[in-house]
């Protein structure tokens, strides 16, 4: 198992760099440039230099005046150094500006995540043991009713029925003004925060149950038909124990793979609903670093999704070893 | 049905009313059998004979499909008797494995329902009929009196666990005699050596994947014995095996069977398998028993058509032949059945009865029953002649 995952570790090396490679690649290749933006900008002041003599002098003073496989090694020396440089757009360091913003996307997408599993998981197992039934067509047009919704249409509709009609929750932001102006305790900003969250969170949640209900439900099918459940009633074993013993490890197999690729959707925000719910998250952060061409950023930000999506895959398969004994590696 | 259709073709007005008819009894069903407190004064029943393990009467095992009622089993009535091998065979589809799988109450529940009939299980010092006892009191049958093994060893053992906690697991279920943990840790070792695995202590730790076919079939056959049960069914045990192994695990049931005094119901479509195993046959064709009988008369004396085309289809070692006999035709469709002798259209041996409903079972001896015209009275002289010119 050892020189498994290390072997995995090297390979994922590997792949890592040809990942960023592309990424600077790419990055030096998209349309907008924040370079040119800046020169446009500067250029328009009155009494300035033309167009062309600021790109060429902000060109050679954003290292962009190299050629692309210079330019990347140059970036990846950077990246190796642990130097991750100042964000362009926000012109702050970029691990600060990360540091700002990664923990409200983080918390988001945990418990959106473990709210997801909690949810999905039993009503699949429900749905699958009483196939055709009532419950399983109720839970099963729910499910496909969460995964037909765009993001936006639902986050609206709570917002119009919870928020507008309702008045339960606030319409956006993360605090109310109470907590920004200060006079509240820290548990009353805590709460208040918490009380915030409550639509994003149910949005998130709400839109992602439905496929890993289907997946729970489809695999857990599979396993109830197998013979080896048929020797377990065979034996006398009540039916709780049937499928929550014998069947459901079965089932865990495959929701591994799902789990263990979830790694990186929880530092990736939610772009949509930040926005909608006007959250300052990463997802939000990110796209607006991408569409000013903040290359620093972008590439830092790029790469740690990479590095989370290999350490999730081999998370995946070390679970895979856990959960079934067929492919314990000796 | 108003209007007549091509075979297999339902109008979605049919097929909603089949479905609707299908729940209807289906839900009635299930609702009787998942009630909780049954006094047992409900299924306590009386062995015809107390010699028998299992009698089954006139037993009818339904499947409520979309496309209509299939009789897998229809009115099937036999007896094993205690100590004994009862063999069933069969084409596939003909309710073999359906039947055994009435006893263990096994259906694929809620399509599969038992309808009518008893089956009688003989518990020592009472009787249960099975086709009435509620699913929780089932489960302390199950694996405790009647236990099976199954077609494929291959995966008919979960791959995530270990053997010994398998086998473990019915120990710990059906602890009647106050085990300790490590009294039942030693009984599975026994029960692995009993069964000739060698290292049974390291088998124990093993997962099914590293264990071969034969291995497996053998530690299905220790789990099934694990609570010494006064019925094993063994469902085609040897078919996905080679011959060798096979032979091997044939001896071993017939060994075992006679340490803890059990019965053996033993379904098959390997006629040389029931010559070598079983007591009594029991022949069954479309859902039906045709004939029954001991070994001995089945084998040296088949009475009904299909029978003796089965036994002209086998093999027989020393005679060559250019291409071995099937019987022409197929089987009629189980979901509308005819009213005359199901075997009628592919039977070259018809009489003028024939023509009439379905036969009923006339005794050739106290033992072998038959289900064919060709053995009323009037005809039975006329056989026996023709049988002699033979």
């Amino acid at each position: 198992m050892r020189k498994f995952i290390a072997k995995r570790l090297m390979l994922s090396v590997v792949i890592l760099f040809f990942v960023t490679f592309i990424i600077y690649v790419l990055m030096r290749c998209l349309p907008t440039s924040y370079v040119e933006a800046q020169a446009i900008r500067l250029a328009q002041q009155p009494g300035s230099k033309p167009y062309e003599e600021w790109l060429v002098q902000l060109e050679a003073q954003y290292g962009l005046d190299q050629g692309i496989i210079p330019g990347f090694f140059q970036q990846l020396g950077h990246l190796l150094r642990l130097d991750f440089g100042d964000s362009w757009k926000f012109t702050i360091p970029v691990l600060e500006k990360f540091r700002q913003v990664i923990g409200i996307s983080f918390v988001m997408g945990a418990v959106a995540l473990l709210l997801e599993l909690v949810i999905a998981i039993p009503l699949g197992v429900v749905a699958a043991t009483k196939q055709y039934s009532m419950t399983d067509y109720v839970i099963s047009a729910v499910a496909l009713a969460g995964i037909s919704f765009p993001t936006f249409f639902f986050a609206t509709l709570l917002k119009l029925v919870f928020s507008v009609k309702l008045g339960w929750f606030e319409l956006n932001g993360l605090h109310s003004t109470a907590a920004i102006v200060g006079n509240m305790s820290a548990w009353q900003y805590f709460m208040d925060a918490v009380w915030h969250m409550v639509m994003p969170v149910t949005t998130l949640v709400v839109l992602s149950i439905g496929s890993l209900m289907r997946y729970t439900r489809t695999n857990m099918l599979e396993v109830l038909n197998a013979d080896y459940i048929r020797t377990a009633r065979a034996k006398g074993l009540s039916e709780g124990k049937v499928i929550y013993h014998h069947a459901f490890r079965n089932t865990l197999i495959p929701l591994v793979t799902i789990i263990g690729g979830s790694l990186p959707g929880l530092f990736s925000g939610a772009l949509i609903t930040e926005t909608i719910f006007a959250i300052p998250g990463i997802g939000k952060v990110s796209y607006d670093a991408m569409v000013a061409g903040d290359i620093p950023f972008s590439f830092f930000y790029l790469t740690f999704m990479a590095v989370l999506t290999l350490a999730g895959n081999l998370i995946a398969d070390i679970l895979y070893a856990v959960v079934d004994p067929r492919v314990r590696i000796s | 049905m108003a209007k007549k259709h091509n075979d297999g073709y339902l109008s979605a007005k049919e097929s909603r009313q089949i479905a609707r008819e299908n729940r209807r009894v289906t839900d009635r069903l299930e609702k009787q059998r998942k009630r909780k407190n049954v006094p047992e004064s409900e299924y306590l029943t009386q062995m015809r004979d107390p010699g028998n393990a299992v009698e089954f009467e006139n037993l009818h095992t339904c499947f409520f499909t979309d496309a209509g009622v299939v009789r897998s089993v229809d009115g099937v009535s036999f007896e094993v008797p205690i100590g004994k091998t009862v063999g069933v065979v069969g084409e596939s589809g003909c309710g073999k494995s359906v039947t055994s799988l009435s006893l263990m109450q096994l259906l694929q529940r809620p399509q599969g329902q038992i309808v009518e009939g008893e089956i009688r299980l003989n518990l020592g010092d009472k009787a249960y009929d099975v086709a009435k006892v509620p699913a929780a009191k089932m489960q302390e049958l199950r694996g405790n009196y009647v236990s099976m093994i199954f077609q494929e060893p291959m995966t008919a053992l979960n791959p995530v666990f270990r053997i010994g906690d398998q086998i473990k697991e019915v120990l710990v279920l059906h602890n009647t005699e106050g085990r300790t943990e490590a009294e039942i840790e030693k009984r599975i070792i026994d029960l692995l050596e009993m069964v000739g695995i060698a290292n049974a202590k390291g088998v124990a730790q093993m997962y099914p994947h590293e264990l071969s076919g034969g291995m497996r079939q053998r530690v299905m056959i220790a789990m099934a014995l694990a609570c010494s049960p006064r019925i094993i069914i063994a469902d085609e045990p040897t078919t996905a095996l080679d011959v060798t192994i096979q032979a091997q695990i044939l001896d071993l049931l017939r060994q075992l069977k006679d340490r803890i005094n059990s019965s053996i119901m033993f379904i098959t479509h390997d006629l040389g398998v029931i010559a070598e195993m079983a007591d009594y046959v029991v022949v069954m064709y479309a859902g039906r028993i045709v004939e029954k009988g001991t070994a001995e008369e089945i084998f040296a004396h088949p009475a009904h058509p299909y029978t003796i085309g089965l036994m002209a289809s086998k093999p027989v070692v020393g005679k060559k032949v250019e291409k071995l006999y099937s019987i022409p035709g197929k089987v009629p469709n189980p979901i509308n059945m005819p009213h005359y002798c199901y075997f009628r259209d592919r039977c070259e041996m018809q009489c003028e009865g024939c023509a009439g409903d379905y036969p009923g079972e006339i005794s050739l001896s106290p033992t072998h029953k038959v289900s064919c015209y060709r053995y009323t009275e009037e005809n039975r002289k006329e056989a026996q002649e023709h049988g002699a010119e033979l």
